[in-house]
């Protein structure tokens, strides 16, 4: 991969619109019947303004843009077929909501070589349409076996 | 919910089972917009080295947040879920696919932010049934009122 590109910032263009569709559908998908994510009534005795999003969500916000995800700039180079996640978190200042205008920040933090493979990692912001931050996802994968050949001392 | 004061560090969550079938991940593909082919064509997931089509690693993770969000009641609670990747979860084509198992225990507790850390672990069963870890190192952060 190209370590130069630690740094580099890619903020879609387009903001995120979170639905009641895409959460149902999104809850349905990891069988979670859970009333938060399915029923605005239920949403808003919680004390919600509109059905909540599970936790794991935010993945899909981040899928949507796909011409702004590392993993697929060609400047970045990176081989999709190698590669496989390594960690992921989310830390949350409140539950995505339906009726959220989210925008996504997504940073290059980290390139490394791990042994020969090679570590990437990213940090994606959600800030909603008043620009106060909703979460923050950090993730990283691992391309295995992409490392440069080191050159041993001596020879 | 779980009232934090009655919230105790050490207690152990029951274990919960959750199915993985290709439906599941035909589903999953959809709703979350990953269509990496190694999550539902076999031919491609053998040709890279994987023994089958395997889950999402996002898909094991949203079980596992569905099992912090069940012990939370509210899932508006849950402030921080993060997980390392161990092994993936082959699933095999037949209408019973995999499982994967969620355990937990309750870590620690924050009296000033009214926190309280879960460490988790999910597993699947391996070949010989054993267990095998597919998410380590697995952390939940809930505030209770």
């Amino acid at each position: 991969m190209n370590k130069s590109t630690v740094g580099k910032v890619y903020r879609p263009a387009q903001t995120y619109q979170v639905g009641r569709e895409g959460i149902g559908d999104f809850a349905r998908a990891i069988g979670d019947a859970n009333p938060l994510y399915l029923d605005p009534a239920a949403a808003r005795a919680a004390g919600y303004a509109d059905v909540i999003a599970p936790p794991t969500f935010l993945t899909a916000v981040g899928n949507r843009f796909e011409a702004d995800n590392p993993m697929f700039d060609p400047e970045v180079e990176v081989d999709f077929s190698r590669i496989v996640h390594s960690e992921q978190r989310f830390e949350l200042a409140r539950p995505v909501t339906a009726g959220d205008e989210l925008s996504v920040t997504v940073t290059i933090t980290q390139i490394k070589d791990v042994s020969v493979h090679e570590l990437l990692a990213w940090e994606t912001t959600f800030h909603d349409q008043e620009g106060a931050l909703v979460a923050t996802a950090f993730g990283s994968v691992i391309s295995r076996e992409t490392a440069a050949p080191k050159t041993e001392r001596g020879v | 919910v779980p009232a934090y004061d009655e919230v105790e560090v050490g207690t152990e969550l029951a274990a919960t089972t959750y199915p993985v079938r290709r439906a599941d991940l035909v589903r999953y593909a959809g709703a979350s917009g990953d269509f990496n082919v190694i999550h539902w064509n076999e031919r491609t997931a053998r040709a890279v080295g994987l023994p089958d089509v395997i889950a999402h690693g996002m898909f094991t993770m949203a079980e596992l947040g569905r099992f912090v969000t069940d012990w939370a009641g509210d899932p508006g609670r849950v402030v921080s879920l993060g997980t390392r990747f161990s092994r993936p979860v082959p699933v095999p084509d037949d209408d019973t696919g995999a499982t994967v198992t969620v355990s937990g225990k309750v870590e620690r507790k924050d009296d000033d932010r009214r926190t309280v850390v879960l460490a988790l672990l999910a597993t699947t069963p391996g070949e010989d049934g054993q267990p095998v870890k597919v998410l380590s190192g697995a952390k939940a952060t809930v505030r209770l009122a």
